[in-house]
């Protein structure tokens, strides 16, 4: 009888049991810390393998002539850097940041689907492998741009058929990541966390999950129709068949200019949360964030032809496009004024995540000012595919959410480790990244006004110069990554040995619930209800 | 220091690179020849100021704060927070200011889609990877590529410094010649994938898109040569697929027409006599250099998974009839030869890729032989039309 008490005894202990021991821990985890981790390790290898991609491109175009690459694999490798840029590097870092923090800042045990988070973490390595399989295929990787428009994306080889299963398999973890989000928010809030009172981290992040799970289908629909073309004989994107290769951009980018959205409004949520902590002050107005961001995530789904304005569409169209698109800058607007009046009177001081969500600010604002411009039809006549267009992009992905992604891992890391990182060098590394990115980019505004087209191998003389300055930054900036690197395992093994408290930052508890908890958090946390909701914002 | 002397080097770098870039060299948008581009620029102009206006205010608020509002300076944090005026102040404020960039915006939007009362036009067909151009008024018809020297020195590891190419990678060999003063309507198609067609002094580019027609339209004030590029991703050698149009006074134009009506002559008369076995072997080492290498490789070797390789090619070395048919009409990624090369230049490379890159098959085709094969497809065309009556 007493061993039935103590087996039984055993098995209550085991509720409370720590991670498993050794490789198997990080297979089958449910933890969602575990798989946050698991999420954020994933991105930061492909943002280096995405990164390579970048630096094989940039060399080719150091100077004018081809030195070292063919163009067919200069296109694989422009294709191959954003598909895994935006699918592995960006996306998933901002997932891992959400398994981290939403279950904290709600005051939740875990996320409300653990299964379903470990699936969908290894249903996205699956696709991001089947995904960078593609390049040692018969013919090459795909070559027509991320975007995969027909008829060009039909000439790919024999990577065709699995750079679509890929995007469906990503399609799919990104659904599940996103249905386990909002079900976390919706259900497994603590008592007294009404959804008025959440970070905007987890509000921007639950706007983002219902973006995912309405768009998600729509790519994956768009890229069935071009397998169906390919290998079934429909023809759906074949005039010759009575379809429409402008159908199919027309369905990529309702699809795609949400998709844009995935990637910065969660960054709009970390800056909201990290600049307030640094000012000392409460952000400057709560709601109208809030409103600004679910103002942006509407307007995202009724603007996507003006990724078309020279694709030949009625001159109505063109205006509404236009106007619709104009709009998104006063939701915009408001947030990066916000920011501003948080910052206003503040008692800033200036540590590394601090950094990284000033630059982000200020560089961010240039990326919307080219998109204002950009808005404008007639001037988009000019802009349109040139290097301008990939100045303001790369302004709105870098130094925007990639900033941000670096910022938030500087701002957490010692609450998830409980080590500090050297600041010296995070002060190091956020110069080095923020004057070589501008070094890297600036110049192709230059280059794109000056009518250098986007997606050429090689380019004619005059535009040269420009070339060669953006070169140099890429790889100042690429190589000034592995220090990021360097800092985030020297602070994982230890950091510099400075005791870290519960707040990490000085009344950081104020702000929101994570703080509130020792540092290196426990494997479990909250499996009790926190007591008290931080007020800090409201 | 270390990023300062590395941009400092950069620069000097540069400037020993210079030469004979300096003349274009240019930071902004250009101001083209045309209404439309000037318009378009103003657009630029006007909305790039009112951007660094908002950037100075909201920047400058920013780093005034930074500056004076830090912990280190002893700068006490004050609480406030929340206030709808101050919200909707910065609600409406660019609202306006947005009206006012839509009201010029549509009055140029709403000029650049007006291809009305048009006194002729071109029609304008991108293939991977050049142009082709149709006079519809005259008849006129040509196919517009990379110039010879640029295509040399852009191959990989070609060792020619593209400086020392005029105009490299900006020059074709038959530019598009039109009219000064002319209200000129394009149509836009495409025979394969999607193209642009961009020459920014005109102020636009327009998708070239399979299957469907699009149109646009320009008049040029001044003569003079403007150049342009495909900026539609279509494949390999999109970077390769250069514009140039040459505007003229109408007299210049004129003559320039009657020499195309002289040359199409001119080429009749070539394609009529017989021609050596050698004569057609250099004539097709060029026309291969041109049209056929940048898939096939210069040695034929081809791309493995991509390309066939033509050395050895079972369609090279068997029946020439065989081949000359694929050639002409095409196949999966292959182009249609037939419409894109002259009768003598078809012969002259199918005589070449039989006798040459590894293969001595022995046989040649005659330019003659080519075009009894074009006067007999529209032949067929006319046997329909029979039928139908």
């Amino acid at each position: 009888m007493s061993a039935v008490v103590a087996e039984h005894d055993d098995h209550g202990d085991h509720h409370d049991h720590g991670p498993e021991k050794g490789l198997l821990r990080w297979i089958i985890t449910t933890n969602h810390k575990d798989i946050g981790t698991l999420y954020l390790v994933f991105a930061l290898a492909m943002f280096f393998l995405g990164g390579a991609m970048a630096l094989v491109i940039r060399a080719e175009l150091f100077e004018p002539g081809l030195q070292f690459v063919e163009p067919q694999f200069f296109n694989s490798m422009t294709t191959m850097h954003a598909l895994i840029m935006v699918f592995g590097a960006v996306m998933p870092a901002f997932v891992g940041l959400a398994n981290w923090m939403i279950p904290l800042m709600i005051g939740a045990p875990d996320m409300a689907l653990p299964r379903m988070n470990n699936m969908s973490f290894w249903l996205l390595v699956a696709g991001a492998l089947l995904l960078a399989s593609t390049l040692f295929m018969e013919g090459g990787a795909p070559a027509s741009g991320w975007t995969l428009y027909p008829p060009l994306v039909l000439q790919t080889g024999a990577a065709l058929p699995f750079a679509i299963f890929s995007v469906h398999l990503l399609g799919i973890s990104s659904i599940m990541g996103a249905i386990n989000i909002i079900a976390t928010i919706f259900n497994m809030r603590a008592p007294g966390m009404t959804l008025m009172k959440m970070p905007l981290f987890v509000w921007t992040w639950l706007i983002t999950a219902f973006l995912l799970i309405a768009i998600m289908p729509v790519f994956a629909g768009a890229v069935t129709m071009l397998l169906t073309d390919r290998f079934f004989d429909t023809s759906f994107f074949d005039a010759a068949g009575g379809g429409d290769p402008v159908l199919y951009q027309h369905i990529f980018w309702f699809f795609g200019h949400p998709e844009v959205y995935v990637m910065i409004l969660p960054t709009f949520g970390v800056a909201s949360t990290i600049i307030p902590v640094f000012a000392r002050k409460p952000l400057f107005g709560y709601s109208s964030m809030v409103y600004a961001t679910a103002s942006i995530a509407f307007l995202s789904f009724i603007v996507w032809a003006h990724h078309m304005f020279t694709v030949g569409m009625p001159v109505a169209g063109e205006l509404y496009f236009m106007y619709a698109t104009m709009l998104i800058a006063i939701p915009t607007g408001v947030k990066v004024f916000n920011w501003t009046a948080t910052m206003w009177k503040g008692s800033m001081t200036f540590e590394t995540p601090m950094l990284f969500s000033i630059a982000f600010v200020v560089l961010f604002t240039m990326g919307g000012f080219t998109g204002l411009m950009m808005s404008v039809a007639p001037s988009d006549f000019q802009y349109h595919d040139t290097y301008f267009i990939v100045a303001h992009f790369h302004y709105t992905l870098v130094p925007a959410s990639i900033f941000i992604i670096m910022a938030a891992g500087y701002f957490w890391l010692p609450k998830w480790t409980g080590n500090m990182y050297d600041e010296k060098l995070g002060q190091l590394h956020f110069w080095l990244s923020a004057i070589s990115v501008n070094v890297l980019f600036f110049p192709q505004h230059f280059l794109g006004l000056a009518g250098m087209p986007r997606r050429i191998p090689d380019y004619a003389v005059q535009f040269a110069d420009w070339n060669m300055v953006s070169s140099i930054g890429a790889f100042v900036f690429g190589f000034s990554q592995l220090l990021f690197l360097y800092i985030v395992i020297k602070t994982i093994r230890g950091g510099t040995g400075e005791e870290v408290t519960g707040e990490v930052w000085e009344d950081a508890s104020k702000h929101s619930l994570e703080w509130t908890l020792p540092s290196p958090l426990p494997y479990h946390t909250f499996t009790t209800p926190p007591k008290e909701i931080p007020t800090e914002h409201f | 220091m270390k990023k300062t002397k590395q941009l400092f080097a950069s620069l000097f770098l540069m400037s020993l690179g210079l030469g004979t870039a300096q003349a274009e060299y240019t930071l902004n948008l250009r101001q083209g020849v045309t209404q439309i581009s000037q318009d378009v620029y103003d657009l630029h102009m006007l909305i790039l100021w009112i951007c660094v206006l908002i950037g100075v205010a909201v920047f400058g608020t920013m780093f005034y704060s930074i500056y004076h509002h830090r912990k280190s300076k002893g700068h006490v944090a004050s609480q406030f927070h929340e206030s709808t005026k101050v919200e909707i102040v910065w609600t409406i404020i660019p609202t306006l200011i947005l009206i006012g960039m839509a009201i010029p915006a549509t009055k140029t939007m709403l000029d650049l889609d007006d291809v009305q009362d048009a006194e002729m036009s071109i029609k304008v067909t991108g293939w991977q990877w050049k142009w082709e151009y149709e006079y519809l008024d005259n008849g006129i018809h040509f196919f517009s590529s990379l110039d010879e020297a640029s295509n040399r020195a852009r191959q990989l590891g070609s060792g020619i410094d593209p400086r020392s190419v005029p105009h490299y990678l900006l020059n074709v060999d038959h530019p598009l010649v039109v009219p000064t003063k002319k209200k000129i309507r394009f149509l836009f198609t495409a025979a394969d994938v999607l193209h642009s067609w961009w020459v920014p002094d005109l102020g636009w580019k327009k998708d070239t898109v399979p299957g469907f027609i699009n149109e646009s339209w320009t008049y040029i004030e001044k003569p003079g040569t403007y150049r342009g590029q495909c900026a539609e991703l279509c494949g390999k050698d999109h970077g390769f697929m250069p514009i140039v149009v040459i505007a003229m006074e109408e007299n210049d134009y004129n003559a320039w027409i009657e020499t195309q009506k002289a040359g199409t002559e001119a080429d009749e008369q070539l394609a009529a006599k017989e021609w050596t076995t050698d004569e057609l072997m250099a004539k097709g080492e060029t026309v291969y250099a041109n049209n056929c290498a940048s898939c096939h490789m210069a040695d034929g070797a081809g791309m493995e998974g991509a390309f066939p390789a033509l050395t050895d090619s079972s369609v090279v070395t068997g029946d020439i009839d065989a081949q000359i048919e694929l050639m002409y009409n095409g196949k999966g990624m292959m182009p249609a030869f037939g419409q894109m090369l002259s009768e003598t230049e078809f012969a002259a490379v199918v005589t070449y890729t039989r006798n040459a890159l590894g293969n001595s098959v022995g046989d040649s085709v005659q330019p003659a032989a080519i075009k009894s094969l074009k006067s007999s497809a529209p032949a067929d065309e006319e046997e329909d039309e029979d039928d139908e009556e």
